[in-house]
């Protein structure tokens, strides 16, 4: 057995089969072949067990996703089918005795070619498609094992470099039981999906992907961050109990399920989810949460080839708003951009991604985007208990400028006979160190503010959050951050306006206690942090902890603060 | 042979769900089948053919068929343009 370290990203115990999710080589020689009818069998059989993995992977997405996601793949499956893809592929071995591999790559490169040329920003996208379908040919070809999350329907752990969006968004949850990754941190997109689709995960291990082989034992330890290789009989009896209490522990959370989040001197706050998608709710309402605190809306606009339409966006947007019913649903409008690219906008490369062109920024100069997201959150206002939040806020003239767009579209809705909620707070995510030092002035304005800490940290600090050579300064309680939260809270209460925070900071045992003195209204956090934070919260008293945060406010370092909160809460 | 010209009503056009849509039908067909627009004609069988005429809304196409059930084979491709709400 072996064990790595790396850094704990989703709790729980995950026991399984390791899987390698990496692109495997696809270099081939052009050479000719002496049997031509030998290598069309070659072809077809190929293309016929690509077909059915496809098949596979547009059922497995039916299940996990819906149709509309799935509805892509039986264009890929077309594209197999493709009389104009086989026939010229089969000529051409047939009659220049090509091998199977360069035949198929010249006939796909000409329609790849013909695609990205074509002056349509949607058509050069399907130049993907075409591609995605022709690797998994060429794969097979060469007799390379093509991984496809999709695909997987034993129970294994997922092992990769990275996890994109739409790897993880292919995820089903039934059989993968855990992930582990060379790069990213706690905030990474990999692990807020992890602990979103609650399975244990540890990433930045660095390396995992060479230390452990296909199909080997592995335990992903996601309570203190580490992973073990080939584990002994004792090992595994010994990480099976901890799984086992881990599971009794839950148990015990989930008795506070619907209970209030209410202090030892009679406070209460709400404890609140971030989701990204509607099937998150049941994990929402199965955790106990109060509502949702941020309705992350990118993965709509993610792993496909389209906006998505104001038609699908209302259908989501109402489902989150019914099953929530009359618990607050706060919903982010678009944040792309940064770590999060949607490939068939084109946008220009950036060198500095997350100090430039991306949410309220991008939204407001593409306007289209912005009022279709708007208009389908307004129809889906009367569904339920509707707040919009807006991303990236820097200036006010911004927050004015996206408020006068909301309105107008509310106007038109309205003028068009469709009816529109009235109570619809809008509000600003503090995620620029510039907004949380002027909140005083937008809380004049805006209706709520919610902190952003993951960015609001990286921004103050000027540290890259997935840049792990400068991940120490990523820290949550220095200071700095502490200041400029309490600035916020006071700037909402004098202005009668609530603040909260959809950070991963809100759902920390170290900074609740802190949060909580200082008079944050709301925490939102993954799900699964939930029932441990009330557990927390309803042990202490609001009074001391109102001591202990002014104290904090003063000291000189991270450190120094996380000390002090230890020692004053006995953790 | 048979042929019918219709008019494109999407307002995305013929994009991916349509064109899937469409060449799905052609397939389950022997006849020759054909789309025009703009002065190209490709296979209703082939889905790249199809998508790489990128047809806008207010497009003019023309399907054309030949073979043993050419005039089903328009027919039908032209009801699914309707029922889809893809054109008229």
């Amino acid at each position: 057995m072996s064990m790595i370290n790396g850094i704990a990203a989703s709790n729980g115990i995950a026991i399984a089969k390791a899987y390698h999710l990496a692109v495997p080589d696809l270099s081939f020689e052009k050479t000719t072949v002496a049997n031509a009818e030998e290598e069309i069998s070659r072809l077809d059989a190929a293309l016929d067990i690509s077909k059915q993995e496809l098949e596979k992977i547009r059922e497995n997405a039916r299940v996990s996703l819906g149709d509309e996601h799935a509805e892509i793949f039986s264009a890929h499956l077309l594209v197999l089918a493709d009389p104009e893809l086989v026939n010229p592929i089969k000529d051409n071995i047939r009659n220049n005795n090509l091998n199977a591999e360069a035949a198929l790559d010249e006939t796909a490169t000409m329609f790849i070619d013909m695609f990205r040329s074509m002056d349509n920003e949607y058509m050069k996208e399907r130049a993907a498609d075409i591609q995605d379908v022709t690797k998994r040919v060429l794969a097979h070809l060469l007799q390379a094992s093509f991984p496809d999350p999709a695909l997987i329907d034993e129970e294994v752990i997922i092992i990769a470099e990275d996890l994109t969006p739409s790897d993880t968004a292919q995820l089903n949850k039934q059989f993968v039981k855990g992930f582990t990754t060379d790069i990213g941190g706690r905030t990474s997109h990999s692990a807020i999906m992890a602990r979103s689709l609650e399975i244990p995960a540890v990433v930045g291990t660095k390396s995992i992907t060479s230390s452990a082989a296909q199909d080997s034992m592995i335990i992903v330890d996601g309570i203190e961050g580490t992973v073990i290789i080939d584990p002994t009989e004792d090992e595994l009896s010994a990480y099976r109990a901890k799984q086992e209490a881990f599971e009794q522990q839950k148990q015990e959370w989930a008795k506070l399920k619907d209970e209030p989040t209410v202090t030892t001197d009679n406070v209460h706050v709400e404890l609140v989810a971030n989701i990204g998608t509607p099937e998150d709710v049941t994990g929402v309402l199965n955790n106990g949460g109060e509502g949702v605190g941020l309705y992350r809306t990118e993965f709509l606009y993610m792993g496909k080839s389209e906006l998505p339409s104001e038609d699908e966006q209302f259908e989501s947007y109402k489902a989150v708003l019914e099953q929530m019913g009359d618990k607050p649903v706060v919903v982010r409008t678009l944040d792309i951009g940064g770590d999060k690219e949607l490939s068939y906008l084109q946008l220009p490369k950036e060198l500095n991604p997350f100090l430039g062109f991306r949410a309220i920024r991008l939204c407001l100069e593409r306007d289209d985007i912005f009022r279709v997201q708007l208009r389908a959150l307004l129809r889906a206002s009367v569904y339920g208990n509707l707040k919009i939040m807006f991303p990236m806020i820097a200036t006010l003239e911004e927050f004015r400028q996206a408020k006068a767009i909301l309105l107008e579209e509310k106007d038109k809705l309205t003028a068009d006979g469709v009816s529109v909620s009235d109570a619809i707070e809008i509000g600003i995510m503090v995620e620029i160190p510039s907004t949380a030092v002027a909140a005083k002035q937008f809380a004049k304005e805006v209706d709520f503010f919610s902190v952003g800490t993951n960015d609001l940290i990286q921004y103050t600090m000027a540290a890259d959050r997935m840049n792990e050579r400068v991940s120490y300064l990523y820290q949550p309680y220095h200071p700095a951050i502490l200041n400029l939260v309490h600035n916020v809270i006071e700037a909402a209460h004098a202005e009668g306006k609530w603040a909260g925070m959809c950070g991963e900071m809100a759902g920390d045992e170290i900074a609740i206690p802190l949060l909580l003195g200082l008079g944050l209204d709301e925490f939102s956090m993954s799900a699964t942090s939930i029932l441990p934070a009330r557990t927390q919260i309803t042990k202490l008293s609001k009074a001391d902890m109102q001591q202990l945060s002014q104290e904090a406010l003063t000291l000189s370092t991270a450190d120094d603060v996380e000390q002090l909160v230890r020692q004053r809460t006995g953790q | 042979m048979a042929e019918k010209t219709m008019t494109i009503t999407d307002e995305t056009g013929v994009h991916a769900r349509p064109a899937t849509i469409l060449v799905n039908k052609a397939g389950g067909f022997k006849s020759d089948i054909q789309l025009a627009y703009n002065g190209k004609s490709v296979n209703l069988k082939s889905i790249m053919g199809v998508m790489s005429l990128g047809i806008p809304q207010g497009a003019e196409i023309t399907i054309t068929a030949e073979g043993d059930d050419a005039d089903e084979a328009v027919n039908t491709i032209a009801e699914t343009i309707k029922s889809e709400g893809l054109g008229e």
